[in-house]
């Protein structure tokens, strides 16, 4: 009766060790909080219709930043656990951490980073800024897009749920090679919610992906044809098509590693006629055009950002867009490199290693492109260029490490050892964080109306820096040493020791880089007056259709739907005259709440899959489908605005802002009067002194 | 143009940097001194090839690299915005571009000579250096059976009649080829850095790895790829030494009380972490075999694929 009703759940799945303890505290803390603070405000109902059901795509692009950024603190809490263990645990010091939660924090480390943050980001931009891009008012498919992000926070919800139930995360690896992800060698829940997290929001990402395709192909500003099309979208583009190719792969071996599990069947296990070598192979046909699906998108920002900021057009588009397609044409067939060690005979093992050469061809044209872009132009250093540079030098050792790596006979000494690691923190940190961090500090004008505090954001890129050369140099040099990766623990012997420690003090200096980060954003919102865009929504003397619209942009993007005729379409706009606005009825979609709905059946069927709760399951599946067929009935999920309704918004709009104008009198391109860090802190110190002395929590 | 007084200019900014890398590279190497690096420090053959490759490798990659970098950064600095000595181009608009096609072509050229170069260099190599490859000497190769046990490792020497485990003795410059599988153990990696790159060990498949020694001394083995709770402590001794010490040593194996039979075999299967070293002075001859046969039904796997 008791497992009819709850499965495999027991009392013993409460949390009941420290870590998870804690991590259910965390939790329930912040959630506490947060509605404390939305009742108190009075919010509940504004976070539900602007927000939550929104099919806006700035505002989606928005919440997937924040859940970005949350997960990136969470990853990197992780990272710093593993740091710290590797510090300590040499010799006869065993460290703090059990092999066991060593290797699940490593686990969780990876498939937050990967699932939870870079794709969080990188879908964060697409939604926000292909539309405006490409003179789109929405998306081809609003829906899919709110159930793509609810099902990605799904994902997020399932892989911290084993805080709560069940104590365990995979600790497998953050592929979960087989046969080691079978019940045989891994029979706690910890493999289950690393399949169900990767499972819905892997699900999410194909929606996304099909929609953003058919966005672009479909959806352009008239005259806008393929070759007309901003790099950023064109980078995009490469991306969802990659996407779309690869992840419906993901979704199927994870049901195969399910069945395995669940149902007994053989697929993996050598034992009954499977074969892990199987395994390996589909994970990584998916798992490594993935980082190309990050990459491609960041290569895109690069292009804008070097255009913009050299004030002249991309010196070569054509390579550009070739360099791209080359790039993601190529990633699709380089799959083997990541298991030269597997024991192919040398004709595959050769082919796969040119295949992966060939790669760098594309890239390098790219890069080439970029410092011909420089090359005349009249450049501003700021803090989006500066990531671009970190980028160049970063990115540089990442492939020239990558080359090194797809040499079979040198990767057989180089696989699994820290070396590897240190390349793709160097390609993934360097190419798409960086990326990401610099489109945020060019495109943030956009979503907010005022640019970056630029003082702590360059404090921000060197601590980046300097804590990136601190723990990835000494990790290549551990390579070389033959320290493997995942290690919890080492003889003093091998005098490894003192690497890792430095190792762990990069990782703090990244960490105060990321908290000066968080301080910037902060430090910019204080002091919005000051660094407000007075441009009218074009800081940067931007030169794609984004900046033509008001920062932040209305939420049907456009006016008037522009006519482009060129490349950079609205840079030669500014050079005639901007066509006088003519106000008509704008289509649009209606909130909904549907994908929000599935997304709960789904993550409730996930959890019921983890813990075999069979009614859960087929609960939450019927769930689905009559919140599917309801919505398919339904008939009214778009409305009209109409021209004068337009107008009166435009007019109020208009209105505000010259006031604001005029009320900022600061040319927002000067950015002596930033902030610093230390009047940062002294206003955050006296707000809280304020309330505490003048007992301002009274009031609430 | 100088908006602020107070701001570095770049010159400064490059310096800083560069001092700070090379502090960075002393320091690391201050660290590190006298220390195994193995990649750097190869004992036999195939580590020695392996590390050469590399190193030819990188040198190509940096030939190309390092100039791309210095004008990346040299560009960026000569067009800066304040910069008020620089010719510029006027024309900031896509439509009559003033790059030249030979100037898109050399970015793709660039590369692709490179990759040219290295790839023609790396298909023969891969050839002659694939694990499977038996060395050629003049010594007569010495065959070792590995089964990865979790989480130990065990050496099955045919020829000698003896087994050991988490320690594997060979005599210098004598081909040694390992045939490798697993038991009872997820996927796991076989790697003596020193002597040259891993290969993976499963259940079913028999892999063929071939390495030789040339110096005397005790060379560090483990498994770099992740096999669950008692991965880490999964380690084992190399232990390189002369012909005759190799004998020698073979025959106070021998005197172990310890033979390797079926009920032996059995209990080693079951998981242990940081396991001992230990003898064996005899093993039954099937073990390899049924290993083999548990998860094929034949005899001999997969030979290579």
């Amino acid at each position: 009766m008791k497992e009819l009703l709850i499965g495999k759940l027991n009392w013993d799945a409460l949390p009941h060790e420290l870590f998870t303890i804690a991590g259910t505290l965390t939790i329930v803390l912040m959630g506490l909080v947060i509605a404390v603070v939305l009742t108190r405000t009075k919010r509940w109902k504004w976070l539900w219709n602007d927000w939550l059901t929104s099919v806006d795509p700035k505002k989606i692009g928005i919440m997937y930043f924040i859940a970005g950024g949350v997960m990136l603190v969470r990853g990197g809490l992780d990272a710093l656990m593993i740091w710290l263990q590797q510090a300590m645990s040499s010799g006869d010091s065993h460290g703090y951490l059990s092999s066991d939660h060593f290797q699940q924090i490593f686990t969780a480390h990876g498939n937050i980073m990967v699932f939870f943050v870079a794709m969080a980001f990188v879908f964060g931009l697409i939604n926000y800024i292909v539309p405006l891009q490409i003179g789109a008012r929405d998306l081809a498919s609003p829906l899919l897009n709110t159930l793509g992000f609810w099902l990605f926070v799904g994902g997020i919800i399932m892989v911290n749920m084993f805080f709560v139930f069940g104590g365990e995360y995979a600790a497998t690896g953050w592929l979960a090679v087989a046969p080691l992800s079978g019940k045989e060698f891994s029979p706690g829940v910890g493999v289950d919610y690393w399949i169900w997290s990767l499972m819905i929001s892997g699900i999410g990402t194909t929606f996304g992906a099909i929609n953003f395709i058919m966005t672009i192909l479909k959806m352009r500003a008239p005259g806008m044809t393929m070759m007309k099309m901003p790099l950023f979208t064109w980078g995009s583009l490469c991306s969802m098509v990659m996407a779309v190719s690869v992840f419906p792969l993901l979704t199927a071996t994870l049901f195969l590693v399910y069945f395995d599990r669940v149902l007994g069947t053989h697929f993996f296990t050598t034992l009954g006629g499977g074969d892990p070598m199987l395994y390996t192979n589909l994970i990584w046909m998916w798992g490594h055009p993935e980082v190309y699906v990050l990459i491609l998108p960041a290569f895109g920002v690069f292009s804008e950002v070097v255009s913009t900021f050299s004030r002249k057009a991309i010196a070569s588009y054509k390579s550009a867009v070739f360099g791209m397609m080359g790039v993601s044409a190529f990633a699709l067939s380089v799959w083997l490199h990541h298991f030269f060690t597997m024991g192919a005979g040398a004709d595959v093992n050769g082919f796969f290693g040119v295949m992966t050469m060939v790669i760098a061809i594309p890239t390098s044209a790219l890069v080439f492109n970029w410092i011909a872009t420089m090359y005349k132009g009249r450049i501003r250093f700021d803090t989006p260029m500066l990531w671009f540079l970190g980028f160049i030098a970063i990115f540089a050792i990442g492939g020239i490490t990558g080359v090194m790596l797809a040499v079979p006979p040198v990767d057989f000494q180089l696989h699994n050892s820290l070396f590897l690691v240190a390349h793709f923190h160097s390609t993934v940190i360097g190419g798409v964080l960086f990326g990401v961090f610099c489109a945020l500090s060019y495109w943030f004008p956009k979503f907010t109306g005022f640019r970056l505090n630029e003082r702590l954001g360059k404090y921000a890129f060197w601590c980046w820096i300097v804590g990136f050369c601190l723990s990835f140099g000494p990790m290549y040099v551990l390579g070389f040493m033959g320290a493997s990766r995942r290690l919890d623990h080492y003889d003093s012997s091998t005098g490894w020791q003192p690497l890792f420690i430095l190792m762990l003090i990069g990782g703090i200096v990244i960490a105060i880089g990321v908290a000066l980060q968080l301080a910037q954003i902060l430090a910019s919102f204080i002091q919005k007056k000051k660094l407000r865009d007075t441009t009218g929504g074009d800081i940067w003397d931007g030169r794609s259709l984004e900046w033509s619209t008001p920062s932040p942009a209305p939420f049907y993007n456009f006016t008037v739907i522009p006519h482009v005729s060129t490349r950079d379409a609205y840079f030669e706009m500014k050079q005639h005259s901007i066509p006088k606005i003519v106000y008509e009825d704008i289509h649009m979609p209606k909130n909904t709440a549907v994908g929000i709905y599935i997304s709960i059946f789904a993550t409730l069927a996930s959890f019921a899959f983890v813990w075999d709760i069979v009614w859960l399951i087929v609960a939450s599946i019927i769930g689905i489908i009559v919140t599917f067929v309801i919505r398919a009935f339904d008939e009214h999920t778009d409305y009209i605005l109409p021209a004068d309704e337009v107008q009166k918004l435009e007019e109020a709009q208009a209105k505000k802002t010259s006031a604001d104008d005029r009320a900022s009198a600061h040319m927002a391109n000067d950015t002596d009067d930033d902030m610093g860090l230390w009047e940062l802190i002294t206003i955050v110190v006296s707000f809280f002194l304020d309330i505490i002395r003048n007992k301002r929590w009274r009031k609430w | 143009m100088e908006r602020s007084k107070n701001r570095l200019n770049p010159g400064w900014i490059g310096l800083i940097v560069a001092a700070g890398l090379a502090s960075l590279v002393l320091l690391v190497a201050y660290l590190v001194q006298g220390k195994n690096i193995a990649l750097f420090n190869p004992k036999g053959e195939i580590a020695q090839e392996q590390h050469s490759l590399m190193m030819f490798t990188v040198t190509v990659l940096f030939a190309v690299a390092i100039p791309t970098l210095s004008v990346a950064f040299f560009v960026a600095w000569k067009y800066r915005d304040t910069n008020t000595k620089t010719v510029r181009t006027t024309n900031a608009r896509v439509t009559g571009g003033s790059h030249s096609k030979y100037l898109v072509l050399l970015f793709w050229l660039i590369p692709t000579s490179g990759i040219i170069l290295i790839a023609s260099t790396m298909w023969p190599a891969t050839h002659r250096l694939a694990p499977q490859n038996s060395i050629t000497s003049d010594s007569k190769p010495l065959q070792i059976q590995v089964i990865s046990l979790r989480w130990k490792w065990l050496f099955i020497y045919p020829e000698q009649g003896i087994a050991t485990v988490n320690f594997v003795q060979i005599p210098v410059n004598t081909p040694v080829q390992f045939e490798m599988t697993a038991d009872e153990t997820p996927m796991s990696s076989f790697w003596i850095p020193n002597l040259g790159g891993q290969l993976y060990t499963m259940t079913s498949h028999v892999n063929r790895l071939n390495l030789i020694a040339d110096t005397a001394g005790d060379y560090p083995g483990s498994t770099p790829e992740i096999n669950g709770a008692g991965f880490t402590g999964m380690k084992f001794t190399a232990r390189a030494d002369t012909q005759t010490n190799f004998d020698q040593w073979v025959q106070q194996v021998k005197e172990s009380p310890n033979s390797l039979e079926i009920g032996t075999y059995e209990k080693l299967v079951e998981p242990s972490e940081n396991n001992p070293v230990a003898f064996y002075s005899g093993f039954n001859s099937n073990i390899f075999d049924n290993v083999i046969m548990k998860y094929t039904g034949t005899s001999e796997g997969h030979m290579d694929h």
